[in-house]
């Protein structure tokens, strides 16, 4: 338990992570589903990102001509960080535009009622 | 009726000037008429009041009755796996973690002299590893076409009238006066950091979606025919595809040098100026000009079906 004290940020990450997975699973609501997933991406980005953390050091931007690998965090995770958000950028504008056709369609954003109204429209054919 | 609404959309221009010329009562008798016939493909369709409720007694209920048990206890399976993880972790923070290996020092140390950023950060992600910044500008356009081809079918003329009337705030004297004062600092404080990527914190994606939200901000404001000045569907390809064929010829040229060992034009200048570090000020500027068209273009075609 004490390291739960000492790693107080990867925890945060992993309750945000797992309050975006219940959501993804538990909510009806196609919007909800891809809130879901965006809180999903954001505990990621936090994860990453304190994983570059050194303490007591500064961002990875030389000044004063310093440098030595000794007196900045990592700059690594930051990058990675960055694909991450447009990654997820892009995932949601997508979920998003095909979330828009079905509600367009259905008139619904219940995933149930969806898949219902789907499976009808086949058996009529 | 989509003959119809294809000639509609290639006079656009025409089209929203002579919805601002016309009167108001023009406006509400399209809006009638426009409500009145439902869309045909609805028709087909159950009424999902009763047959809905229907099928869900007998299918799906089961179904209904175990999911939600078995969702909560997956998630605790993985709250409880992430837990345990966390409880093994290295220290937060401390400076003997795994993390930073030879790679790191590597880049740090070398970093600055290697690709002449003294943001090593942008330094990272726009030269050593440029690669990977290419394929997520690529992923950023074909998530902006993917979009494009899902919403473009669904622009109807009455999109267009709710474009012109109910959500649209250009009619508002308080926020058009703000957008007028705002406007101005965000879009030059979005070249700064786009600029100054290689210098300061920033850089071609956070710069670039600054640069968007001044976009969406104008158009907000004055209108989406006033931005189409700035940003139409003509020069939004033209911007993007020239900046993302600019990126790949580039950094093709500047892999195939390096990895040769063939002198190449491209010097990294002298750190600290604003011409310097080779070509992470030109790809800083694709990169800036690509998230900007893309943030527009997702709120373009989101608030009224087209670019």
């Amino acid at each position: 338990m004490a390291s739960f004290l000492t790693n107080n940020v990867e925890v945060v990450a992993i309750v945000l992570f797992s309050i975006g997975f219940t959501s993804l699973l538990l909510h009806k609501n196609l919007v909800k589903k891809i809130i879901g997933l965006n809180i999903m991406d954001t505990a990621v980005d936090l994860f990453l990102a304190s994983m570059g953390y050194v303490q007591g050091k500064t961002a990875p931007i030389v000044e004063n001509g310093i440098v030595e690998a000794s007196s900045y965090i990592n700059p690594l995770p930051s990058g990675l960080v960055l694909t991450s958000i447009v990654v997820s950028v892009s995932v949601t504008a997508l979920m998003l535009a095909l979330t828009v056709r079905l509600y367009h369609r259905y008139h619904t954003l219940n995933v149930d009622e969806i898949y219902l109204l789907a499976r009808e429209e086949v058996r009529r054919k | 009726m989509k003959k119809k609404s294809r000639t509609k959309n290639q006079s656009l221009f025409a089209r929203i000037q002579s919805f601002l010329d016309s009167q108001d009562d023009r406006l509400t008798e399209e809006m009638e008429r426009d409500e009145e016939p439902e869309p045909p493909h609805e028709s087909k369709l159950p009424v999902w009041g009763q047959t809905v409720e229907g099928l869900a007694s007998g299918e799906i209920r089961f179904f209904d009755k175990i999911y939600p048990f078995a969702a909560f206890l997956l998630a605790l399976f993985i709250i409880a796996v992430l837990l345990v993880t966390a409880s093994r972790l290295p220290r937060f923070g401390g400076d003997s973690n795994p993390a930073l290996n030879e790679v790191t020092e590597r880049y740090l140390e070398d970093g600055m002299e290697e690709t002449g950023a003294v943001n090593l950060v942008t330094g990272i992600i726009l030269d050593y590893r440029a690669f990977d910044t290419l394929g997520e500008s690529h992923v950023l356009f074909t998530a902006a076409v993917a979009v494009l081809v899902l919403l473009f079918d669904a622009a109807t003329e009455k999109q267009d009238l709710l474009e012109n009337r109910d959500y649209d705030l250009a009619g508002d004297t308080v926020f058009r006066e703000g957008v007028r004062f705002l406007l101005p600092v965000i879009l030059l404080f979005g070249v700064y950091v786009v600029l100054n990527g290689h210098l300061s914190p920033g850089g071609g994606f956070s710069g670039g979606a600054i640069l968007g939200a001044g976009l969406i901000l104008h158009s907000l404001g004055y209108g989406f025919a006033a931005t189409e000045k700035l940003v139409n569907r003509k020069s939004y390809g033209a911007l993007t595809v020239c900046s993302l064929c600019f990126y790949s010829l580039s950094k093709a040229y500047s892999f195939f040098t390096g990895a040769n060992h063939l002198p190449s034009i491209i010097t990294s200048g002298v750190p600290g100026r604003i011409f310097s570090a080779g070509l992470i000020l030109p790809l800083n500027i694709c990169v800036g000009i690509v998230v900007a068209c893309t943030m527009y273009g997702f709120f373009s075609l989101y608030k009224r079906g087209r670019i």
